[in-house]
């Protein structure tokens, strides 16, 4: 324990039990750890039978793999919640602005507060999005913005993942588990609902519908198949919001429309909330090797007679030289500071900063400028001396592809070993919903935790596993 | 100078296709150099899908054939009056920023043959003339000739192949004139030929900014600054983004194409 002392325990003060956490604990205290690991074990068989897999890139045998699930829940109260939210809607609400700009006027970049190289350089700037605003003018119907804790009222964003958030089927499984194994506990304590999300979901996609549908608009879900390493969730929110799942080659341009093969015909579709990447949505305009997308489907968009979610070309705001930008961005469009905080972050393609960078390399966070999911990054820390050596040629190679980042002290949550509770490093990824009219976010998100003893990788990929994540009512 | 077009193309399928989309960009647009007395885009064997102004302001139109046709033909016909203005477009511009046309696309990666024309540039008192000589310079290294390229030669490939045609000519002169640092873009459109009705195809040409002019064109094929007898229909940043046509087709089985032009005063 000693080792964990120095960072923040969500659940623990020095004298006792957090606030949050003190209904929970007065509960865990009467519980048999031999039942609680019993229950465990029978998540573990939920989760199997309901086939909530996911395949691991990079892995030679690219076997499925089911994500630990730990049932210590992670709790927020309402009012860390409410500055939580309001701090991702003022982000999300900037984000969208500055797609608009950058894909229209570029106001940003001839105000110099955003350097042209950024996006000029920027690989998911895609050109064939400019001068052209979509439905409603959202960018990003649905993002996932990662969010870690160092402190009472230190929260930091560390990724807004503006492209194709995934892990929203965790956050509803794992509740849904939660509500099957100890429905005591919800009728003792009032934790807000996240049942709500695919509901939401289909509305506030029905409500991104290019202008003049007639009737209720159709919305689909278009997933690259089953290969793909989150088919489970493309196939669990369609089901879910009680829509289609199809694949590009049920689709077609009719009439000026893209539609659906169905036993009646084809059937017109206003909303595609797809899960396929933006170099494979059209075989037509953008890589013509592409089985996965739907030809002519940019030119449907751009004639403005279907609504894409996300846009195309929103991973312009996923860079993370873009992340750096993001306070001044917000500033810039809504004329407030942010109020939630970034990560202090050094451009390595700036020489003093790459020497500083190199010279720091065993307590700096490296990563790819245009990497995710835990893929192709330093944790120095963690290295060893020859993993920091290599690292630093490829930084050297290359040094506009990185950015560092202290290593944060990330906050802790139990979760339930054998030996009883014994804290984790924890992350959270919230769910934020773009409609023209409104944003919302459900009330908790994903909480993915470091299994390992002092891991600071959440990452599902890297072996971390997910909580179910309380905000409690007010 | 009044021009007349009518351009037929005309797609032969062996097999009736289950399906086949044309993105056709054959709309010229009013600007300093033209004006669009009328304009027609008709369809045989399919329909017009949709249509758009894209991300240059090129208009374009998806065309799909009918299910099981044999045969598409789009015709583009209409007249245009055109303006000699010696190849100045000027201080027109879009949405796209001259960055975007400082970079690099697919067809026009710069690589070590192309970087050789950048001297040239540079040689000259002027740039004006460092362009022009450019203009020539590429001619001279890649003469006029068909059947060496194809629609997906890069700027750098038809260097080395050193024969090309219009395409190829536009692309490695934008490649070029980027290499040196000046926004250059790809035009498609046409070309009336003086001692003919029938011309031989669609024409290409280039543009390059600069500060005093704005854009200025450049015909490398005929070593001109295009006048009064061209009519420029689309841009992009090289042969793909500004083709007339661009097809895709399921099923199998050849497809033949038959394309006639007809441009006249």
């Amino acid at each position: 324990m000693k080792k964990e002392d120095k960072h923040f325990s969500e659940m623990m003060r020095p004298d006792g039990v957090r606030d949050p956490y003190q209904n929970y604990d007065a509960w865990f205290s009467k519980q048999d750890i031999n039942r609680l690991s019993k229950k465990a074990q029978e998540a573990e068989a939920f989760f199997r039978r309901t086939g909530i897999t996911f395949n691991v890139y990079g892995q030679a045998d690219a076997e499925e793999r089911l994500i630990p699930f730990d049932l210590v829940p992670r709790i927020l109260s309402n009012t860390e919640w409410s500055k939580l939210s309001r701090g991702i809607e003022q982000r999300v609400r900037a984000i969208n602005a500055f797609l608009h700009d950058i894909y229209n006027r570029q106001e940003i970049l001839r105000a110099g507060v955003v350097p042209v190289d950024l996006i000029a350089n920027n690989e998911a700037f895609l050109p064939q999005m400019m001068d052209f605003t979509p439905a409603g003018g959202v960018y990003t119907h649905i993002v996932g913005t990662d969010i870690v804790r160092t402190g009472e009222d230190e929260f930091y964003v560390l990724e807004d993942n503006a492209r194709t958030p995934s892990g929203v089927s965790y956050m509803l499984e794992n509740r849904e588990t939660m509500l099957q194994m100890f429905p005591e506990l919800f009728s003792k304590i009032r934790v807000q609902r996240v049942s709500d999300y695919p509901k939401n979901l289909r509305r506030s996609l029905e409500a991104s519908a290019p202008p003049g549908v007639q009737g209720r608009p159709c919305v689909v879900v278009l997933t690259p198949g089953i290969h793909n390493s989150a088919y489970y969730e493309h196939s669990f929110l369609a089901d879910q919001m009680g829509v289609e799942l199809v694949e590009g080659h049920d689709l077609r341009v009719v009439d000026g429309n893209i539609a659906m093969r169905t036993t009646r015909g084809y059937k017109v579709i206003d909303v595609i909330y797809r899960r396929v990447d933006d170099e494979f949505l059209d075989p037509l305009t953008f890589n013509p090797q592409s089985m996965l997308g739907v030809p002519g489907i940019m030119d449907v968009y751009r004639a403005g007679n279907i609504t894409i979610t996300n846009a195309p070309g929103t991973g312009v705001a996923d860079d993370k030289a873009i992340y750096s930008y993001v306070p001044e961005i917000v500033e810039f469009y809504t004329g407030e500071k942010a109020i939630l905080k970034n990560v202090q972050t050094h451009r390595c393609s700036q020489p003093d900063t790459l020497k500083f960078v190199l010279e720091n390399l065993k307590d700096l966070v490296v990563k790819e400028v245009h990497g995710s999911g835990g893929y192709g990054m330093l944790v120095g820390p963690a290295a060893s001396k020859k993993e920091i050596a290599d690292f630093a040629e490829k930084l050297k190679a290359k040094p506009a592809n990185y950015i560092a980042q202290p290593t944060l002290s990330l906050s802790t949550v139990p979760i339930l070993t054998d030996a009883g509770l014994a804290p984790r490093h924890v992350d959270l990824r919230p769910f934020a919903l773009v409609s023209p009219n409104a944003i919302d976010i459900v009330p908790g998100g994903l909480t993915r935790v470091a299994l390992t003893e002092g891991s600071l990788v959440v990452n599902s990929s890297q072996g971390g596993g997910t909580k179910d994540t309380w905000v409690l009512e007010g | 100078m009044k021009l007349s077009v009518r351009h037929t193309t005309e797609y032969a399928y062996a097999e009736p296709v289950d399906f086949a989309l044309q993105k056709v960009r054959l709309r010229p647009q009013d600007s300093p150099l033209q004006t669009v007395r009328e304009w027609d885009i008709s369809i045989d064997g399919g329909r017009i899908e949709a249509d758009y102004r894209d991300h240059y302001a090129n208009l374009v139109d998806l065309v799909s054939a009918e299910r099981g046709a044999q045969k598409l033909t789009i015709t583009a016909s209409g007249t245009v009056e055109t303006r000699d203005t010696a190849g100045v477009l000027g201080k027109v511009y879009g949405r796209a920023p001259l960055w975007h046309f400082q970079q690099s696309s697919p067809l026009t990666q710069p690589g070590e043959s192309t970087q050789a024309f950048v001297d040239v540039i540079r040689a000259a008192d002027d740039t004006l003339t460092g362009l022009h000589d450019l203009s020539a310079e590429v001619l001279k290294k890649v003469p006029y000739a068909v059947g060496h390229t194809q629609s997906d030669t890069t700027a750098e490939e038809a260097v080395q192949i050193g024969k090309g045609v219009c395409q190829d000519h536009a692309n490695i002169f934008v490649t070029a004139a980027r290499a040196a640092g000046m926004p250059a873009r790809y035009v498609s459109g046409y070309l009336m030929m003086n001692d003919r009705v029938d011309q031989d195809a669609s024409h290409a040409w280039a543009e390059v900014h600069l500060d005093d002019l704005g854009w200025v064109s450049f015909d490398v094929s005929n070593g001109v600054c295009p006048d009064d007898r061209y009519i420029r229909i689309a841009i992009g940043r090289d042969a793909h983004d500004a083709a007339p046509m661009q097809g895709l087709r399921g099923g199998a089985g050849d497809e033949s194409l038959i394309v006639s032009l007809q441009v006249q005063q």
